[in-house]
C-alpha cells in the first residue's frame, strides 16, 4: 500500500501531499471493500441456492441468465418495486433505523481484515475485541428490529435469537483469546505474521472448530437458524419487515456469514499465506494478488460449509441449543483456554524487548514443540469432554430404561 | 492531543454526571433510574482516564481503576435488573412510586 | 481556486472537530435518556452515549478502553437494559417519564454542574506532556497480574457472586421448591 501512496505523491497533484494521499488511497480501498461486501451477496446468493439445490438433488435457479447467474438481479429488482409496508403502530424511527445498523455492524467489520501483505485497512492493536464489539452491535440491531415492529411474533423471535446470540459470543470471544495468546498479539497483522511457522488450524484444532461453530450461531445459519425459523415463528424477528429492508437485513445476514469466512480464514488458516510459499518475499503486485486470491479461495471454500451444513442438517430446538451453548461450549472453552495459556507459558521464548519475560523451561524445544503440544492439549481436552458428556448420558439412558421397566410402581413415559 | 485542554475533558464529564443525577432523582421507572446511574459511572470513567493521559500517561494505574469501575458497574446493572424484574413479577408494576408497601 | 495556495489538507484541526461530534453524542444522548417518554428510546440514547464515550476513549490514546467501552456496556449491559424495558413494560405507552419532583430536581442539577465545572477550573493540574507509550494492553496485563492482582481476583469474585444472584432472583417459582 505504501507503493501506491507513493505514485500518487509523484503525480504532483495540487494539494495532495503524503497523508493526503494516504487518506484518498485508505478511502478508495474503503469504497471498494463496502461495496464490494454487498456486491459479493449477488455471488454468495446464487452460490446458495445452486449449492441447496444440489444437495437436495434438484436443479436449482436456471432460468435467469447462463446458469442462473442473473437470479441474484431479479431477485433485486423484485425486491426494489415492493411496497414499503409499515406496521400501523410501529415505532417508526426505530423501525427504520434497525436494518441499517445490522447492515453497518456487518461491513464495519472488514476494517480490521488483512487482505494481503501490506493492505490491512487499520492496523489496531485491539483488532480481535473490535470483532466481538461490532457483533455486540449486530446484536443490538435484531433487538431494536423485534421491538419496532409491534408484533408479538417479532419480539418473540427477536428474545431468541438475543438469547442465542449472546449464548454463543463466549465461546466465540474465548476461542478469540486463545489466538491473542498463541499469537501474542491482539491485532490480526500480527495473527497473520505469527502463522508464518504453522497455521492455527493445525496447532488448534479443537479451538478452530469451537470458533467455526459459534461463528455460525452467531451469524443465524443453519443448523442454528431459529432466529429465521421459516417453518416456526412466521419469520422472526423480520416478519413485518418488506421491500427494502428486507433486503436490507439479508444483505446484513449474508455480509456477516462473509465477515465469519474471512475471520475464519485470518484467524485459523493463515490469512493470505500459502503454504511454502514466502507470500511477503514476493515483489509487490504479484504478493498482494497472490495473497488476495489465497484469501478468497479460503473464504469461499469457509462459505461452501456453511451452506452445505444449511443444505444437510436439521434445524436446533432453542433449548437444546442453550443447553449446548451454556452446558458444553463454554466448560469446555474454559478448560481449554486454560490448557493452551499452560502450554503457552511453557514454551514461551523469553523476551527482554519492552517488557521482560522469563524464558519458559521447554522453550528449547522451539516452534515445532509448542505446535506439538498444543495439538496434543486440544485433543486431550476434546477426549476428556466426551467422556464425560457420553458417560452423563449414559447415565440419563440408563436411568430412563430403568424408568421404563419398572413393573410396580405407577410411573409415567420416560422423560429424559 | 494538547489542543484540547484538560478542562474540557473534566467539563463535559461534570455534565454527563449532572444529567445522570437529574435522572437519577427524577425518573419514574426504575430502569430509568439504573440507566441514568450507568450514565453516571460513565461520567466517571471519562475524569479517570482523562487524569490518566494528562497528567500520569506513563502509570498504567488510571486505566485499571477505569477498568475495575466499568466491571463493578456491570455488575451492578445485572443485579439491578434482577431486582427489578423479580419486583415487576410480584407487583406488576416497575414505577417506584407505587412501590410503596412499606409506607405507614 | 477559492482556496489559499498555502492551504494544506493535512494541517486541519481534526482532533477539536472529533472532540464536539462525540461531545454531541454523548450530552445529547445523555439528554435524551433523562427525557424521552419512551423508555425504549431512552435505551437507545443510552446506547448512542456510550458510543460517545468510546470516542472520547480513542481521543485520549486509551483504546483497549474503547474497544472494552464498547464490548461490555454496548454489547451487554445495553442489551441487558433493553431486555428488562422490553420484558416488564406495557408496550408502547408514551405516558411522561418524570416524577413529582422534576421541578426540584433541575436547578439541582444545575447548581452540581456550576458547582462542579468552578471546581475544576480553580486547580491547576499538574499536567505533564508526556505521551503515553503504545503498548498499553501489555502494561494493562502486567499491572492486573502483578501489583493489582488483589482487585482483578476481587472483581472477578464480585462478577460470580452477581452472575449467581441474579439468576437467584430473576428465576421466579421453580416447580417442587417451596419459597419461605
Amino acid at each position: 500500500m505504501q507503493g501506491v501512496i507513493d505514485f500518487l505523491v509523484s503525480l504532483n497533484i495540487p494539494y495532495v501531499n503524503a497523508s493526503v494521499a494516504r487518506y484518498i488511497v485508505l478511502q478508495v480501498l474503503a469504497a471498494i471493500v463496502a461495496v464490494a461486501a454487498p456486491a459479493g451477496l449477488i455471488i454468495l446468493t446464487w452460490l446458495e441456492r445452486k449449492i441447496i439445490a444440489r444437495i437436495q438433488d434438484r436443479l436449482g435457479p436456471n432460468r435467469a441468465g447462463p446458469f442462473g447467474l442473473l437470479q441474484a438481479i431479479a431477485d433485486m429488482v423484485k425486491m426494489f418495486t415492493k411496497e414499503d409496508i409499515t406496521p400501523a403502530k410501529a415505532d417508526r424511527l426505530v423501525y427504520n433505523i434497525a436494518p441499517g445498523l445490522g447492515m453497518f455492524a456487518a461491513i464495519m467489520a472488514f476494517a480490521v481484515i488483512p487482505f494481503a501483505p501490506g493492505f490491512a485497512g487499520t492496523q489496531m492493536n485491539v483488532g480481535l475485541l473490535y470483532i466481538v464489539a461490532i457483533g455486540g452491535l449486530g446484536t443490538l440491531a435484531i433487538l431494536m428490529a423485534g421491538w419496532a415492529s409491534n408484533n408479538k411474533y417479532a419480539l418473540l423471535g427477536a428474545f431468541r435469537a438475543v438469547a442465542m446470540l449472546l449464548t454463543y459470543e463466549i465461546p466465540m470471544v474465548m476461542t478469540l483469546v486463545m489466538v491473542a495468546v498463541v499469537a501474542g498479539s491482539m491485532s490480526m497483522v500480527d495473527v497473520v505474521e505469527a502463522q508464518s511457522g504453522m497455521w492455527f488450524v493445525v496447532s488448534m484444532p479443537v479451538a478452530f472448530l469451537i470458533f467455526f461453530l459459534s461463528g455460525v450461531a452467531e451469524v443465524g445459519r443453519s443448523p442454528f437458524d431459529l432466529v429465521e425459523a421459516e417453518s416456526e415463528i412466521i419469520a422472526g424477528f423480520h416478519t413485518e419487515y418488506s421491500g427494502i429492508k428486507f433486503g436490507m437485513i439479508m444483505i446484513a445476514e449474508y455480509v456477516h456469514m462473509f465477515a465469519l469466512s474471512f475471520f475464519t480464514a485470518v484467524l485459523f488458516l493463515g490469512g493470505w499465506q500459502i503454504p511454502f510459499i514466502d507470500v511477503a518475499a514476493l515483489p509487490a503486485p504479484f504478493a498482494a494478488i497472490l495473497g488476495l486470491i489465497s484469501l478468497l479461495v479460503k473464504v469461499f471454500f469457509f462459505v461452501f460449509v456453511m451452506m452445505w451444513l444449511r443444505g444437510t442438517l436439521p434445524r436446533f430446538r432453542i433449548d437444546h441449543l442453550l443447553d449446548f451453548g451454556w452446558k458444553f461450549l463454554v466448560p469446555l472453552t474454559l478448560v481449554l483456554l486454560i490448557g493452551v495459556a499452560f502450554v503457552i507459558r511453557l514454551f514461551a521464548p523469553g523476551s527482554s524487548v519492552g517488557i521482560p519475560v522469563a524464558a519458559g523451561p521447554l522453550s528449547g524445544l522451539g516452534m515445532p514443540g509448542q505446535v506439538v503440544a498444543l495439538l496434543v492439549t486440544n485433543l486431550l481436552v476434546l477426549g476428556l469432554a466426551l467422556v464425560v458428556v457420553s458417560s452423563a448420558a449414559r447415565r440419563t439412558r440408563s436411568k430412563a430404561l430403568r424408568a421404563v421397566s419398572a413393573v410396580d410402581s405407577p410411573v409415567p413415559t420416560a422423560g429424559k | 492531543m494538547m489542543t484540547i485542554p484538560l478542562s474540557w475533558w473534566l467539563t463535559v464529564a461534570a455534565a454527563l454526571f449532572s444529567i445522570g443525577v437529574y435522572g437519577a432523582l427524577t425518573r419514574k421507572n426504575a430502569i430509568g433510574i439504573l440507566m441514568s446511574i450507568e450514565l453516571v459511572l460513565n461520567a466517571v470513567n471519562i475524569n479517570l482516564v482523562a487524569f490518566w493521559r494528562y497528567i500520569a500517561p506513563h502509570d498504567i494505574s488510571g486505566q485499571v481503576f477505569a477498568i475495575v469501575v466499568i466491571t463493578v458497574a456491570a455488575a451492578e446493572a445485572v443485579v439491578g435488573l434482577a431486582l427489578v424484574l423479580a419486583v415487576f413479577r410480584r407487583r406488576g408494576s416497575a414505577i417506584v412510586e407505587e412501590l410503596d408497601i412499606l409506607k405507614q | 481556486m477559492f482556496m489559499p495556495s498555502n492551504f494544506d489538507p493535512s494541517q486541519i484541526p481534526l482532533v477539536p472537530i472529533v472532540f464536539w461530534i462525540m461531545t454531541l453524542f454523548t450530552v445529547g444522548g445523555a439528554i435524551g435518556v433523562v427525557s424521552s417518554k419512551k423508555l425504549f428510546h431512552s435505551g437507545l440514547y443510552l446506547v448512542l452515549s456510550f458510543f460517545g464515550v468510546a470516542g472520547y476513549y480513542v481521543l485520549l490514546s486509551a483504546g483497549f478502553m474503547a474497544v472494552v467501552q464498547l464490548m461490555v456496556y454496548v454489547g451487554a449491559i445495553a442489551i441487558l437494559i433493553l431486555f428488562a424495558v422490553m420484558f416488564s413494560r406495557r408496550p408502547m405507552a408514551a405516558e411522561s417519564q418524570a416524577n413529582r419532583q422534576w421541578w426540584l430536581g433541575l436547578p439541582l442539577m444545575l447548581v452540581l454542574f456550576v458547582v462542579l465545572v468552578v471546581t475544576v477550573g480553580s486547580v491547576a493540574w499538574p499536567v505533564s506532556g508526556a505521551e503515553p507509550t503504545a503498548d498499553t494492553v501489555q502494561q494493562l496485563g502486567v499491572a492486573f497480574l502483578g501489583s493489582y492482582l488483589i482487585p482483578f481476583e476481587v472483581v472477578s469474585v464480585l462478577l460470580s457472586v452477581a452472575l449467581i444472584g441474579a439468576i437467584i432472583l430473576a428465576r421466579g417459582k421453580v416447580e417442587g421448591e417451596e419459597t419461605n
